[in-house]
């Protein structure tokens, strides 16, 4: 399959970051018999999606200014697989033709326990999706060895083996492209573990994994009212 | 005026309505039929509204929400006037839903109610299909509901925001092969487009191109292959959109 490589280099992605959530061990054992009571009512049997839009996109160094009245905010570490040319239904068995690039994503949100409504006023505030830089995806082995480590000013917070995966990279992509097409230079990423770690003004929070260059920002102050953002 | 993308002997070209004709930015003069119609506005950012007619929440068994519901769909779910829909085998229950769609004109940011209209480019016609076989508990509505490729036909028009001197008193209908199925006025928003405006610009940063697809009314029917759906606002414009199986 003839795959271009999108995304290379800092901020805008080519096109929309698809989110997941609910895709790691940890979190549904943690919710558990949650998922099953209302609002729920039962454990989610599809891919759980959002999108984070373009004014979310941030790349390496970026400031993330807090929501206005916002004191923490979230900050999830995950991987994003980067789309290499437009997909649709695809096999797992072949699933990951598709991926040109693997992108580290911090994705900076209020925070919020229920999921039951989509998440705009928590994860699509500007520049609340900063994303690091793209390697090929040939480049790395054994996606589900690596290693997201988050680190709040030098102190790691959290910790999360890609081994965690309730719907591994290529299910996953299987199973979203069943009922939509990702398109050349969207992003997948992998899922994010929910309540994680929590950052405020003047924190430094950087996702390091093995074999790509560290995903640095800072957190900053709301924009004051009237002030441009 | 009423602005139109269409595509003609293989080269896309931005058109305007001239009485009941096109006018090709080139200067053409052509028939509607003989075009392919694309989605008028290359869209950014989509947002779409839940619930935002009383009547159709109740509809729904919902009581209507204190804050706007919102949710995101990718481009991929964009498709034009006279486009074919696909209906998902399987698929028990997809239902129409006619939409007032705002397209932002100006980068904006904590735009006051009053000024709100200052950041809108004009207005077109949406039809956000939803098959509610998929529907889950989980970021409700789900994408897998209501991001499918080519179930939110948007056009043929947009019209200039000056054209629409009254965008929150404007009648909406959908027919169903000529039948008049779901009926209802834009006044009866409960959140109207300036609201919608305001509190998604205390948020986030919008753009020029975004748009805001604002709610549908009560009225919904399932609808199956051959039915033809036409979706229509007073003064913006009338959708046509094939339902073909899913093959």
């Amino acid at each position: 399959m003839q795959t271009v490589l999108p995304g290379l280099g800092q901020g805008m992605a080519r096109g929309m970051v698809y989110g997941v959530i609910l895709n790691d061990r940890p979190t549904l054992d943690r919710l558990g018999p949650a998922l099953s009571q209302p609002p729920y009512g039962a454990p989610p049997k599809a891919p759980v999606l959002y999108i984070k839009p373009y004014n979310t996109h941030a790349g390496n160094g970026a400031a993330v200014r807090l929501p206005r009245g916002a004191e923490r905010v979230e900050v999830a570490a995950t991987l994003g697989l980067v789309i290499g040319c437009d997909a649709t239904a695809l096999d797992e068995a072949t699933a990951m033709d598709a991926v040109a690039g693997l992108r580290p994503i911090l994705d900076v949100s209020l925070p919020n326990p229920s999921v039951y409504r989509p998440p705009v006023r928590e994860r699509c505030f500007d520049g609340s999706c900063p994303m690091g830089e793209t390697l090929p995806y040939a480049a790395v082995a054994g996606l589900e060895a690596l290693t997201l480590r988050t680190l709040i000013n030098g102190t790691m917070v959290a910790e999360r083996s890609l081994s965690d995966l309730v719907r591994p990279p290529a299910r996953l992509l299987a199973e979203v492209t069943g009922f939509m097409t990702l398109r050349a230079g969207d992003i997948l990423h992998l899922g994010i573990a929910l309540n994680g770690p929590q950052a405020g003004a003047g924190d430094r929070v950087r996702l390091e994994i093995d074999g790509f260059d560290p995903l640095e920002i800072a957190i900053e102050d709301a924009a004051a009212e009237g002030e441009t953002p | 005026m009423k602005r139109a993308r269409i595509l003609l002997d293989g080269m896309v070209h931005a058109a305007v309505g001239e009485q009941g004709r096109l006018r090709l930015s080139d200067g053409r003069l052509v028939d509607p039929e003989a075009v392919t119609w694309l989605p008028p506005v290359e869209p950014r950012t989509i947002f779409a509204l839940g619930l935002n007619y009383a009547d159709h929440a109740k509809e729904l068994a919902f009581k209507a929400p204190e804050t706007p519901l919102v949710f995101l769909k990718g481009p991929n779910t964009i498709t034009g006037h006279r486009a074919s829909t696909r209906r998902p085998a399987g698929a028990t229950f997809m239902h129409y839903e006619c939409e007032l769609a705002v397209v932002i004109g100006r980068t904006a940011r904590d735009v006051p109610r009053d000024r709100a209209y200052e950041v809108v480019a004009g207005y077109s016609v949406a039809n956000d299909y939803a098959i509610r076989d998929y529907l889950e508990n989980y970021y409700r509505p789900n994408l897998r509901v209501k991001n499918r490729d080519g179930c939110t036909p948007l056009g043929p028009w947009l019209v200039d925001a000056a054209d629409v001197p009254d965008p929150m008193n404007l009648t909406l209908r959908t027919l169903v092969n000529g039948r008049v199925m779901q009926e209802g006025s834009t006044r009866d928003m409960i959140f109207d487009v300036p609201h919608l405006i305001a509190y998604l610009s205390s948020i986030m940063t919008l753009s020029p191109g975004d748009v805001i697809l604002t709610g549908t009314p009560e009225g919904l029917a399932n609808v199956g292959p051959g039915d033809i759906v036409t979706t229509e606002i007073e003064g913006v414009g009338s959708l046509v959109n094939h339902i073909v199986a899913d093959i």
